[in-house]
């Protein structure tokens, strides 16, 4: 069986679809993103080392990694508490709770950007009493946790949800019968179960809050050094023509989220691999 | 331990699961609870176990479970002291072996937890009773399916509970390694010999295992008592027919060899076959095809006066006598019969050409006297 | 049998198991807690955004959409969705019949690659688009000479613009919408197995045939599902868009751009009216979402319920 050729199958088409999907691959995806990769390559060391580490620069990664970890760490509770309430109880709009979840994935992020300032804002709703009380959300990096917050929300709760609905009653019931409390029932025998898909959901979270930009640039006032995230630096490089500066920012960021996407996938491998 | 359960009844939805089953498991008695899919055996283990809980009653005396006398119908699961073996085993996947198997003494209140080193001795004595010496290291994915009952059985029993119970213990295993596994639990009872009960569909398992059957269907107990009287005095026609090969023809009775509008049950090896007139109680009948596999051969007859058809066991000794030819015609008789007129019992024996009858209303000890 | 009637029962309601049963003030508790966040974070955000739209009320609210800007802004929306979402169909059916249908080495590699946009920032997404086309557009001029990125020269020399064009904000949402069906239809058809094809086949059916009536009526709702997903982030996408479009009004601006600019003008009211439209679409979209995993669901308790009814007869 050699790279991309099938093992001998009655099916036909299989070179006009792979044919399609390798062409449309190519074009769509790798093609742009490798060429992202060959400008950095015509960088000297030096001029790619600055272009990165400089003080704006380091200090947007400390926001952007900082607050999407801090977002995604919010979410592992937040995300096991919402699978557990709407797989194991009924209430009455348990439904539409379950629907809503998904309303980062579905809400497109420039208005989810506006609404969230709108209410952090002195005068919105939640503002107008966490301003009083020295609690400031808008325009701080608070803001920017909120915003990251919102948008890893569905990932914590989609990747326990399956896991924990087909975990079977009958562990749950081993423990009970040999003693166990539901409290050590819940920490010994069910979170270990659930802990794959909560690193997994965790990392999804935080890969996917690290590359956010319409959230959260309304929320966070981008100011330099203080509430700039990378991927806000990356276009204000661009609008000053700082090409070279952009496609650096946009290199480590790729790295970054690649590393983490290659992470997520080792993880599930083995976490498959000790159950096979 | 003695357990006793009082008119308990249980409804999931529209789907009635027990129907006012009362049953008494004396102490240190391995009892089967026999019965098809949906008969209710389940349901009434788990709830034995506290995992399923009676439908409420009016009536107070109604739905209790009695562990010993003392009545455990509000004993949480946890404090009931039962060991339960699941049907798929629901082994702590994350664990060891051995760390399973340590898992309800571990969970104990600081108090009353037993040492380390204590907890490591009663695992490995475990691990040796239950001929698992060497794995307590493994994880449960690990194991075969025999060895992973095992597993599931040391971990119930590591908390020396008073009553074991197991749900279709060999339901998940192949053929061969059921086998093993049950002649090897028999031999376990009778070294630990704590009170068992334990799940099956499968008759063979419940009559070479048990020390009393409970056979059921349709939410409630058919019929129960030892083995052998189960199977040799069937009360209804559902355990007749779910225990062992059976024909079913259309008989009278008090005439077992006349066609009627009774049901007649004879098992295939109560059927003789012989040439030539067999007395006024014989029938006549066409033999259609003859094999014989090991000790028995087992015949297919068709009767001549009504065509109906149906099988006969006979031993290889007399089959070689009797050289049957496909399409000849044989007298039949029928040793013992059993038929179930208007829900009665109505049984019949041939002895040397004398039918003995006994009569309608008989029922046999241990019958179905103690379902409602 | 192994299986057993009281056992199906048990999973149908498997939040009924007693003993199991939390007690009420852990339960009251926890779901007040889940109230709590999801009212906090998604439930106030949305109706902020109605409430925003309608405060100087309705007449105010429809003439943010009678704009000439508003209603150009919609219609690139739909023409942008209209190319994508198609495109990224007939992609996703390809790419699923080959992943699913046949066994090749390097297939775990190529559906990572197909997941890769997912992994991008939306404004890596655009920057990429820029880098390979923007030879010649806004930024062109401006840049240092000897760089010559990749086909944009040709591109011009052909006088299509790419960047800061319709083309642009088009590729950039097809990057970003990239994986939504495929991801959809691979593991269907992973889990449908071949042997219905194989059917077919021995039928006498040739190789279209089979595909159209026989592999796509069996993955039609994951289809679908796939493609509301990828249409509401076609519609909705701003990082990667706002990155190729240079915001040339009545031109270049798709919705979620028009409701920054409102939103930067302080606009506010008209942003979040044109905003409301979106909240409706990604409220729409949830809707149809829920109802194709209500119907797939039902399907499934269809099936146990008739097993279940043939254990007890």
């Amino acid at each position: 069986m050699s790279l991309l050729r099938p093992q001998r199958s009655a099916l036909p088409g299989f070179g006009l679809s792979l044919g399609i999907t390798v062409a449309y691959l190519s074009l769509i995806v790798l093609l742009p993103l490798s060429a992202v990769f060959v400008k950095a390559a015509g960088f000297s060391p030096v001029e790619f080392w600055q272009a990165v580490t400089s003080p704006r620069v380091l200090a947007s990664y400390r926001l952007t990694f900082g607050a999407s970890f801090l977002a995604a760490l919010a979410n592992v509770p937040a995300g096991v508490i919402l699978a557990w309430v709407l797989i194991r109880y009924d209430f009455p709009g348990r439904r539409i709770v379950d629907a809503l979840v998904d309303l980062p994935f579905a809400l497109p992020t420039a208005v989810a950007g506006i609404a969230l300032t709108a209410i952090y804002a002195k005068n919105g709703w939640l503002g107008q009493w966490l301003e009083p009380a020295g609690f400031k959300v808008a325009y701080t990096w608070i803001g920017v946790w909120v915003a990251l917050t919102f948008v890893g929300l569905p990932f914590v709760v989609r990747t326990v949800q399956p896991v924990l609905e087909e975990l079977e009653p009958e562990l749950e019931e081993a423990a009970a019968t040999l003693g166990a409390t539901r409290g050590q029932t819940f920490w010994r025998v069910m979170f270990p179960a659930l802990r794959p898909a909560i690193i997994t959901g965790f990392a999804l979270a935080f890969a996917r809050a690290v590359g956010e930009y319409g959230s959260v640039v309304f929320i966070s006032g981008n100011m330099p050094l203080k509430t700039e995230i990378t991927p806000l630096l990356i276009i204000t490089k661009l609008e000053q023509y700082d090409y070279r500066g952009a496609t650096a920012l946009a290199v480590v960021l790729l790295v970054g989220s690649f590393t983490l996407l290659l992470l997520i996938q080792l993880f599930q491998r083995r976490t498959r691999g000790a159950r096979a | 331990m003695s357990i006793e359960v009082k008119n308990v009844s249980k409804h999931f939805g529209s789907f009635t699961a027990l129907a006012g089953v009362s049953l008494k498991v004396e102490s240190g008695r391995l009892t089967a609870l026999l019965g098809p899919s949906g008969s209710g055996k389940t349901t009434l283990l788990r709830i034995i176990a506290g995992l399923e809980f009676p439908d409420a009653s009016d009536d107070r005396a109604a739905g209790r479970v009695l562990f010993h006398g003392e009545d455990v119908s509000d004993v949480p699961v946890g404090r009931r002291g039962v060991g339960f073996v699941f049907q798929h085993y629901a082994l702590f996947r994350h664990m060891t072996v051995a760390q399973n198997i340590a898992f309800g003494l571990t969970v104990r209140p600081r108090s009353e937890r037993p040492n380390a080193k204590v907890i490591a001795g009663r695992v490995e004595e475990l691990l040796q009773l239950m001929q698992l010496g060497g794995l307590g290291g493994r994880l449960p994915d690990q194991l075969s399916g025999g060895q992973r009952q095992r597993v599931a059985l040391a971990r119930a029993l590591a908390v020396q509970p008073k009553v074991l119970l197991l749900d279709e213990p060999f339901g998940a295993l192949d053929a061969q390694v059921r086998k093993d596994l049950r002649r090897w639990l028999r031999s376990l009872h009778e070294k630990i010999h704590v009170t068992t009960v334990f799940v099956t569909h499968d008759q063979e398992e419940a009559l070479e295992l048990a020390d009393e059957v409970v056979v059921m269907n349709h939410a409630k107990i058919e019929q129960s008592g030892a083995p052998q009287t189960v199977y040799d005095r069937p009360a209804s026609p559902f355990v007749i027919e779910f225990l062992g090969n059976v024909n079913r023809m259309a008989a009278l009775a008090g005439k077992p060899n006349a066609t009627g509008k009774d049901v007649l049950y004879v098992r295939p090896h109560d059927v003789d076959i012989q040439r030539g007139q067999a007395g006024e109680h014989s029938l006549l009948a066409r033999v259609l095809h003859v094999f014989s596999a090991g000790s028995y051969g087992r015949i297919s007859l068709q009767r001549t006066d009504n065509g109906e058809a149906f099988e006969a066991e006979i031993a290889r000794d007399r089959l070689l006598d009797l050289d049957l030819q496909q399409g000849e015609v044989v007298s039949v008789l029928f040793r013992h019969v059993r038929l179930f007129p208007k829900g009665q019992l109505y049984e019949a024996d041939v002895t040397n050409g004398q039918l003995s009858e006994t009569a309608p209303g008989y029922r046999p000890a241990h019958g179905s006297g103690e379902h409602i | 049998m192994a299986g057993n009637v009281s056992t199906l029962v048990y999973v149908a309601k498997h939040r009924q198991r007693r003993s199991l049963k939390d007690p009420l003030w852990v339960r009251v508790l926890l779901i007040g807690a889940a109230l709590l966040f999801v009212g906090l974070f998604l439930l106030v955000p949305m109706a902020s955004v109605f409430a925003e739209g309608l405060k100087k009320g309705w007449g105010a609210y429809f003439a943010a959409f009678r704009d000439p800007d508003a209603l150009a802004a919609i219609r690139l929306t739909l023409l942008t969705a209209g190319i994508a979402v198609p495109l990224n169909l007939v992609f996703g059916l390809a790419a699923s019949w080959a992943i699913a249908k046949f066994e090749f080495r390097g297939k775990a590699l190529l559906i990572s690659l197909i997941e890769l946009p997912f992994a991008v920032s939306p404004v890596v997404s655009g920057l990429v688009y820029v880098l390979l086309f923007g030879a010649q557009g806004w930024w062109g001029p401006y840049l240092p000479s000897g760089e010559h990125p990749w086909l944009g020269s040709w591109l011009n020399g052909q006088d299509i613009q790419v960047i800061f064009a319709v083309p642009g904000i088009v590729l950039a949402t097809i990057f970003v919408t990239f994986p939504f069906v495929a991801r959809e239809l691979i593991p269907i058809m992973q889990v449908r197995g071949n042997d219905e094809e194989y059917a077919a086949l021995t039928l006498g059916a040739n190789g279209w045939q089979t595909f159209f009536r026989v592999t796509l009526p069996n993955v039609k709702w994951g289809l679908f599902y796939g493609v509301i997903l990828c249409n509401a982030r076609a519609m909705g996408e701003f990082g990667a868009v706002s990155v190729v479009s240079g915001h040339i009004r009545g031109l270049t601006n798709t919705m979620p751009l028009h409701v920054e600019i409102l939103y930067n003008e302080y606009n506010i009211q008209a942003a979040f009216a044109v905003a409301s439209l979106l909240t409706l679409l990604a409220l729409v979209t949830l809707v149809l979402k829920n109802l194709v995993e209500w119907r797939h669901r039902r399907v499934l308790e269809a099936a146990t319920a008739s097993t279940t009814r043939q254990f007890i007869s």
